[in-house]
């Protein structure tokens, strides 16, 4: 049956997140670029040793930050000085009375710089996504229990089935899985 | 005490405790936190979850009750226009900022112990922000029009007053609310994938499954959570600093004296950390006891650095009441001093001693490393502390209000059963949720608590071996 279905990549499993750190560092050594690691926490140093840059998520969410800014200035400030200004106790009521507006502008532009990281980050990694073809390996369970897993797409140019299943084993991976889509 | 957590010269006396003990593996932190909410439901559950259910019910009937025949059903009159609900919103709102400041503020100043205690801290934050926020929407009378203090024109076309303190805390507190949510969500998402990858069943399969929204952990993705992470650790500091000064400047803004004070936001800061502090140990100390395998991540060194939270926050709450009595005496405005001796000495002067013995003496006891390490003291010093914190609320609006300026105005006041019940209720909301937590969803952040494992330090290697003459490798102090 498996020979009908579509490749997805390979995958195996190391001891310990040290081991595949150092497998990884191995697999971008030797130029592969459609690869991912499953960890069931973040491991210090993978980003590095995978060759992942920052995370530029604080980008959007700056201009969600000054999104909600804009909003805020433009909710107090045009009812107060042009719809409807309230006069309360006879106090002032001009354009100086605007640091009464901060709390206001401080607790949108935190709402709105949440919400942008939040849904950022679900853009970025492409989430919500219920199916991956990864979850079609049985050993796979235990990403989220205390399983390190490296997997190399089929992709990826460099990818030849025999050779990168040799090469997953001698850096040391265990049970290297053929994975179907 | 684990030789691969401490490097080897280190005197036994500074090595630090291990954050999880008697060196556990990942399989036994997923399977710890995981099993308390597959395992069956435990009858003590029933025993605590039906009472706690019956009297939120309770609650919502006296909420039902005031709904229907107006606020004149509470004790509150002139003068004493708030009394009550709104310390019971203070009180609440307070306690709420515990989850906040252990989930962000401990993140940003890398205090790794916090890994174990912040989801359930944050959960209860949630919930200590429900009941606070009933009270508000409640109290304004006709409930119907709660809509107008949206910054939106009013029926008549009138625009709420943006200069007002009360608005700026609809604004406070419901981001507050939706910032946490939303910080809470994200850290769940891998622990609900473990959830999800344990179930046995294709239903509890398919409910945690949706929620993980497919996440298989793969570093690409970890790379943008945890920046995810610290952004939202950053914007939630200076929030969590920012609601209770707002709550305070409600009070702070006004010319009531005893309320017309600049010392408000810091004391409220502080008291709100010192008040969730004492009921997330009020919380987790029973469910350490229900399920003892918490207490290898909930240690005694967790409850033992919570206490001493609770004694700094405590002082420095004492030190605003002196600090207050102090310019009240040196400012020397007639009307200050007299609502400040009236605070200790007028008609509710006992509830200012209350506040003063719970919340300034009684957490001094946690000087003593003996009493922090007991915790029989530690849980009934909490208790302390929760009453007094709502003294505190208590005594600032009711003896500001009850005494202000003409004696003329001067009014009692003494709350209705309705109020005392829907009070009571707002504790059998609070509890219920809490118990509704635990049971379906991870009260321990298991990625979290992986990540202060030794094993889960890429240069951690299982034996080290110092070679003679050369340091001892500084293995997994890295990882504290």
């Amino acid at each position: 049956m498996a020979d009908f279905l579509k490749v997805y990549g390979l995958g195996a499993e190391f001891d310990s997140a040290a081991d595949l750190l150092h497998a990884a560092e191995k697999i971008r050594d030797e130029g592969f670029k459609k690869w991912d690691v499953h960890t069931p926490f973040p491991v210090h140093g993978m980003d590095a040793a995978m060759g992942l840059g920052k995370s530029w998520l604080s980008a959007p969410v700056l201009a969600g930050g000054l999104t909600g800014l804009m909003t805020a200035v433009g909710l107090t400030m045009i009812p107060s000085f042009v719809l409807y200004p309230v006069i309360v106790h006879g106090k002032p009521y001009n354009f100086f009375t605007s640091p009464a507006f901060f709390p206001i502008f401080f607790e949108l532009t935190v709402l709105f710089s949440a919400f942008t990281t939040v849904f950022s980050i679900m853009a970025f990694n492409r989430l919500p996504q219920w199916y991956h073809p990864v979850f079609n390996w049985e050993r796979f369970k235990r990403a989220t229990d205390d399983g390190f897993f490296l997997v190399i797409e089929a992709r990826d140019p460099k990818f030849n089935e025999s050779k990168t299943r040799d090469l997953l084993e001698t850096i040391g991976g265990k049970h290297v899985t053929l994975i179907h889509d | 005490m684990s030789d691969a957590t401490v490097s080897l010269d280190c005197p036994k006396d500074l090595e630090r405790a291990p954050l999880v003990g008697s060196e556990r593996k990942f399989p036994w932190i997923t399977q710890a936190v995981s099993e308390i909410v597959e395992g069956r439901t435990p009858k003590w559950w029933w025993v605590l979850f039906l009472p706690c259910a019956l009297l939120a019910s309770v609650g919502l009937l006296c909420i039902g009750y005031q709904i229907s025949n107006g606020v004149g059903v509470w004790g509150e009159n002139h003068p004493m226009g708030w009394a009550w609900d709104i310390t019971n919103f203070v009180f609440w709102i307070g306690i709420g900022h515990a989850g906040t400041l252990i989930s962000a503020i401990l993140f940003l100043t890398r205090q790794k112990w916090r890994t174990s205690i912040n989801r359930a801290s944050e959960a209860m934050t949630l919930f200590a922000v429900m009941c606070a926020g009933i009270f508000p929407g409640i109290h304004v009378g006709r409930v119907w029009m709660a809509w107008f203090l949206a910054p939106i024109p009013n029926a008549n076309g009138i625009w709420p007053n943006f200069r007002s303190p009360l608005l700026w805390d609809v604004f406070a507190v419901s981001t507050y609310f939706t910032v946490s949510v939303l910080f809470w969500y994200t850290g769940l998402v891998p622990d609900l994938a473990t959830l999800r990858d344990r179930a046995k069943s294709r239903m509890v399969k398919f409910l945690y499954g949706i929620f993980a929204l497919g996440w298989r952990g793969s570093n690409r993705h970890w790379r943008h959570y945890e920046m995810a992470y610290l952004i939202l650790a950053g914007l939630s500091t200076p929030l969590v600093l920012s609601v209770h000064s707002i709550v305070s400047f409600d009070f702070a803004t006004s010319i009531l004296p005893g309320w017309h004070t600049t010392i408000f936001p810091p004391y409220f800061v502080a008291g709100a950390i010192f008040g969730g502090f004492a009921m997330v140990l009020t919380i987790l100390l029973p469910a350490r006891i229900v399920y003892p395998k918490l207490d290898d991540m909930i240690t005694r060194n967790h409850v033992d650095k919570m206490a001493k939270i609770i004694l700094l926050t405590g002082s420095i709450v004492g030190y605003a009441y002196l600090m207050e009595l102090f310019i009240a005496w040196y400012g020397a405005n007639p009307y200050e001093r007299a609502a400040f001796w009236n605070r200790a000495f007028g008609w509710y002067g006992w509830s200012y001693w209350v506040m003063m013995f719970c919340n300034v003496i009684s957490p001094q006891i946690f000087w003593s490393k003996k009493m922090r390490s007991n915790y029989i003291v530690v849980f009934i010093i909490c208790q302390f502390v929760n009453t007094g914190m709502w003294f505190e609320r208590f005594v600032i609006i009711v003896t500001s209000l009850a005494q202000d300026f003409l004696p003329s105005s001067w009014g009692h006041y003494a709350p209705s059963w309705v109020e005392v019940w829907t009070f009571a209720g707002t504790f059998g909301i609070f509890l219920s949720l809490f118990l509704l937590f635990m049971r379906f969803l991870p009260m321990i952040a298991i990625s979290e608590v992986k990540i202060v494992v030794p094993e889960a330090n890429p240069h951690y290697h299982p034996k080290p071996e110092p070679a003679p003459g050369t340091p001892a490798p500084a293995v997994a102090q890295t990882a504290h």
